[in-house]
């Protein structure tokens, strides 16, 4: 069984290493008609870039896909450096007609972008020709790999049952060596993701065929990333149905997050796409979903007939009636631990980080200014948008509706939901997004805390303050600090995962749905003591 | 100012100052030989299984205690002079007191055993306890074998803790099947089997002679009274019950016996002097409870009690029904109410009992043949609601209401499979009754007595 195991982690290993030196492959150059297709689908009027590119990229030599960044890079500044002094020079010469005709000369958008443009169309090599044995290598072999490391804890984990022996004496789940390799891999792979797309264009050619088949175009990272992200919860689904199999709340709960993400989040989007329709995750809720109200999204929806408007309506509906009412009846967990993307990878990938999360009072000081910060942030940049939007003015309070649009999306959408959201995996627990960062949570918290079916309950006097409940609560609630007093659990940040109840060796927890009178149950004397003493100072 | 002074800080001496401090002003001093702050003994298991971290276990930050205004004070108390109202420490200091509260819980039996004092014998009681095994059983390269004597929720607890690191484990039981005097017959086979599952080496109706020394005093074997066999082994585990933790007061003027003698108020013979935890005694047992109770939620009972007196709102301690729990390995445990096993129960006392046909589930109830008062629950496997089977036992209901009304008590994770119908038609073919199991009712879940 050790075997399989240490087997099963080689060839993982050996997947994730061509997967991730596949990067450094291939070579990249273009032919002067594929370049002049380009430029002239792209409407650049610039002579510059046309005459950079061409000497940097038209040419028989191979490049690899650094260098050729950095010549896109160059030829992109240097062409926006000329027109940026030529508008300099008719400013001051105050020639206010060519002034304006030099914009039209300008490159929008970002060089990496750009570059990862051509790069597609550029690529030669390994991936793009070996699509098929690609896939088998990179993908075909983590997947093998990392189910012969986990399928064998069936037998090797002993009966079925809690099984945390172990997790604070291993340096992957310790916050030890292992912990922040991972943690430097993930987030080198969302920073590259985010802001470098063109260095794994390689990665795209793998998945040409599989985009082409589903969606009837070529991939784009994005594609690459839906598919992984899909393939990562699929087999971390697998550890959780072996783990937890004696549990069937946890069993039916990843059954459901896998569901959603694959048909939901996956599939169905890139159906529509294949019909010409918008890709839209049906499931996905505004402010989550923080560009839905965009001018660009918005003018899509408008121009895709009834589906569009379908669209509009439904998540619309889905925000502000569907959700509150899930949540009154369910508590929030009905999305953010059965339903949500982000939840779904933070408890299948996630789940063997959770015991790291922070319990200190500090940081659920610092959660709440956090959470409640962006879901502000998130309705402020929205105001100022749909009020653009209405009136066709580009700002509103002063504030420019394209830059607090671009600040949300670079510091929330990029760097807080996924570098930090899931890159801080391994040291700061799992749900670091959904604890300190989603704007959705924050609203969902309301509902559960004020007007909610929802709670743990406190089983009595039973609790022996032992603290598994809120070692392995992701979302850093002191669990303890309530069923040591007797109390059940009424907290916004509760994502219903059902851990705590699973963790606990005396049957104190149990998540559920029950009237609203006494949800919240504040005791001085628990159940156990004389009665009477309990009635005078819990009435009083 | 009135200075209360708490000897101990475990669940009874922090209760009890957490509870003074919210009724009063009063200064509060916790005094503790053992750790300077406040740590769930119940959870040093799962340090060492690497469950948790050891700071996991404490259930208040560090700041709590200078934020709530309770000086923790650490040392050993070697005398308490009452005339003076003054503690004596190991270093010769000294702390006076207004009000005294005992709250200095339990050590390990020891039985007079040739070498229970060697070098890799312990307990699994103290934080030093916890340090000891890391130090002599940190594998199974170290410790080779591990011998555990006693068998009770302590022993299996140990056994657990060493099988997580894969140390072959042997363990002594004396009595015939393990934990009889408590557990019926049935549940008691049970974990017997449960053991045997986990590769536990179980010697039941097995007594300890001797544990022999290597030539460093350190253990090397031990000796079986019965067969004269011979363990060799590295750790000895010594978990044959607990006992208070009171030879520093032997020397007082308060009274003692095996415990610290208490009234029902919690106070000793003299007066400002109060006792509570596992280290008291009471002079007669309250209802069918022991007279000294090693229980987690007695301790933390107590502590509320006494504080009430000590606040100035005199208070009797009056626990109400019984109930327990625990975890044998990987099966759950509650108890509400009386059952007793085979061995103990009076001869009105009737068993109701069902058992899943494979799983590790099973449930004893308990009821008065003559008047079908239910008198107690044992489940395993299966959850239960603790305020449901209170307000039973406090309506002296009968068994055949609590088997009409089972799915209220249910506490199990939702979705699990649950067996009231399958123990219902049990109870009615058994008994030829017509009783019809009724759907939970939130209602009735939370209407109070």
């Amino acid at each position: 069984m050790k075997f399989i195991k240490n087997t099963g982690l080689v060839l993982f290993i050996i997947g994730l290493s061509i997967f991730t030196g596949s990067v450094f492959s291939g070579s990249f150059n273009l032919t002067q008609q594929e370049l002049d297709t380009f430029i002239a689908d792209k409407g650049y009027k610039s002579e510059i870039i046309k005459e950079e590119l061409t000497e940097a990229l038209v040419t028989t030599e191979p490049i690899n896909i650094f260098e050729f960044s950095s010549k896109v890079t160059a030829a992109f500044e240097t062409s926006n450096a000329y027109y940026d002094a030529q508008i300099k020079k008719y400013d001051a010469a105050k020639n206010w007609t060519k002034k304006s005709e030099q914009f039209t000369y300008k490159i929008f958008g970002k060089p990496h972008s750009l570059s990862y443009e051509l790069a597609k169309k550029a690529g030669k090599g390994f991936t793009k020709e070996n699509p098929g044995l690609s896939w088998l290598l990179t993908f075909g072999l983590g997947i093998i790999g990392a189910l012969l490391f986990i399928i064998p804890n069936l037998i090797l984990l002993g009966k079925p049952g809690i099984k945390n022996d172990g997790i604070f004496l291993e340096s992957a789940t310790n916050r030890g060596w292992i912990a922040w390799l991972v943690l430097i891999y993930l987030v080198t792979f969302y920073l590259v993701l985010y802001f470098m797309p063109d260095y794994v264009v390689n990665w795209t050619f793998i998945f040409d065929p599989i985009s082409n088949f589903l969606n009837g175009g070529d991939a784009s990272q994005w594609f690459v990333y839906g598919f992984l992200y899909c393939t990562i919860m699929l087999v971390m689904g697998a550890r959780m149905y072996i783990k937890y199999r004696h549990n069937k709340y946890q069993i039916v709960r990843t059954t459901s997050v896998l569901f959603f993400q694959i048909v939901f989040a996956f599939l169905i989007p890139e159906i529509m796409t294949s019909l010409n329709m918008p890709g839209y995750d049906f499931k996905s809720a505004f402010p989550l979903d923080y560009d839905f109200f965009f001018e660009w999204n918005i003018a899509s929806l408008k121009n895709s007939g009834g589906i569009g408007i379908f669209i509009l309506v439904w998540g619309i509906i889905l925000t502000l009636v569907i959700v509150p009412v899930m949540v009154y009846f369910f508590g929030k967990r009905w999305y953010c631990s059965w339903v949500c993307g982000c939840g779904g990878l933070a408890e299948t990938l996630g789940d063997p980080y959770r015991q790291n999360s922070d319990k200190s009072l500090f940081s659920w000081k610092l959660e709440r200014w956090i959470i409640h910060s962006v879901l502000l942030f998130s309705l402020l940049m929205t105001i100022v948008t749909l009020y653009c939007y209405f009136s066709g003015t580009s700002s509103f309070l002063g504030i420019k509706s394209q830059w607090i649009k671009d600040t949300y999306s670079f510091l929330i959408g990029a760097w807080f939901a996924g570098v930090i959201g899931t890159g801080f995996y391994p040291i700061f627990g799992n749900r670091v997004w959904c604890r300190f960062g989603c704007p959705l949570a924050a609203y969902l918290g309301f509902v559960q805390r004020f007007k909610s079916r929802f709670r743990i309950t406190t089983n009595g006097g039973q609790c022996i303050s032992c603290g598994n409940c809120s070692t392995y609560c992701e979302q850093g609630i002191d669990v303890r600090a309530y069923a040591q007093k007797g109390e059940n659990i009424v907290r916004s940040s509760c994502v219903g995962c059902g851990i705590c109840s699973a963790v606990c060796p005396r049957g104190v927890l149990k998540l559920e749905n029950g009237p609203e009178e006494g949800r919240i149950n504040p005791t001085e004397i628990l159940l156990g003591n004389d009665v009477n003493l309990i009635d005078l100072l819990n009435k009083k | 100012m009135e200075h209360i002074v708490i000897i101990g800080n475990g669940i009874s001496g922090v209760t009890a100052a957490r509870h003074i401090r919210k009724n009063s002003d009063k200064k509060i001093t916790l005094v503790s030989a053992e750790t300077k702050y406040f740590f769930s003994r119940t959870a040093l298991m799962y340090v060492y299984m690497g469950h948790m971290k050891f700071e996991h276990t404490q259930p208040y930050e560090n700041w709590f205690w200078d934020k709530n205004r309770i000086d923790l004070k650490e040392g050993f108390v070697n005398n308490i002079n009452t005339d003076e109202k003054k503690l004596i420490f190991a270093d010769a200091s000294t702390l006076n007191y207004d009000k005294l509260i005992i709250a200095t819980g339990s050590k390990p039996n020891k039985f007079g055993w040739k070498g229970q004092d060697l070098e890799g014998v312990l307990g699994m009681y103290h934080k030093q306890d916890l340090e000891n095994l890391e130090k002599h059983a940190p594998n199974n390269e170290v410790c080779k074998r591990a011998v555990i004597v006693g068998g009770g929720l302590i022993g299996i607890e140990l056994a657990e803790m060493l099988r997580s690191r894969k140390i072959p484990v042997t363990f002594l039981v004396r009595e015939t099947s393990f934990w009889n005097g408590v557990l019926p017959a049935q549940e008691s086979e049970m974990i017997n089997k449960h053991i045997k599952e986990h590769h536990i080496d179980l010697r039941l109706s097995t007594n300890l002679r001797e544990i022999k020394s290597d030539e460093n005093g350190k253990v090397k074997s031990i000796v079986i009274d019965e067969t004269g066999e011979e363990i060799e082994c590295n750790v000895v585990g010594l978990t044959a019950g607990v006992t208070p933790n009171i030879d520093f007061i032997k020397t007082s003027k308060i009274n003692t016996k095996r415990g610290v003698l208490v009234n029902r108020f919690l106070e000793t013979n003299i007066a400002d002097v109060f006792a509570i935890g596992d280290c008291a005694e009471q002079h007669e047992a309250i209802g069918q409870r022991r007279t000294i109770e090693a229980v987690w939620y007695t301790g933390r009972m107590m502590g509320e009690t006494v504080a009430q007196t000590i606040c100035g709102n005199k208070t009797e301690y009056k626990p109400g029904h019984w109930f327990n729990s625990a975890k044998f390995l990987d099966i759950e445990y509650q108890t509400y109410g009386w059952v007793f096993s085979e061995r103990t129960k009076q001869e009105n006392e009737s068993y109701f009992q069902w058992q899943h046909p494979t799983k590790n589930t099973c449930i004893t109830i308990s009821y008065n043949a003559a008047s079908r008062q239910f008198l107690g629950i044992n489940t395993f496997g299966i959850r239960m609601r603790h305020e449901i089977f209170d307000k039973w036992l406090s309506e002296n209901k009968s068994i055949e209401h609590v088997l009409e009304f089972l799915s209220d008590a249910n506490f199990d994770p939702e979705f699990y499979k649950l067996h009231e119908s399958e123990i219902v038609a049990k109870f009615n073919q058994e008994n030829n009754t017509n009783i019809n199991l009724q759907k939970k009712s939130w209602k009735r879940i939370f209407t109070k007595a």
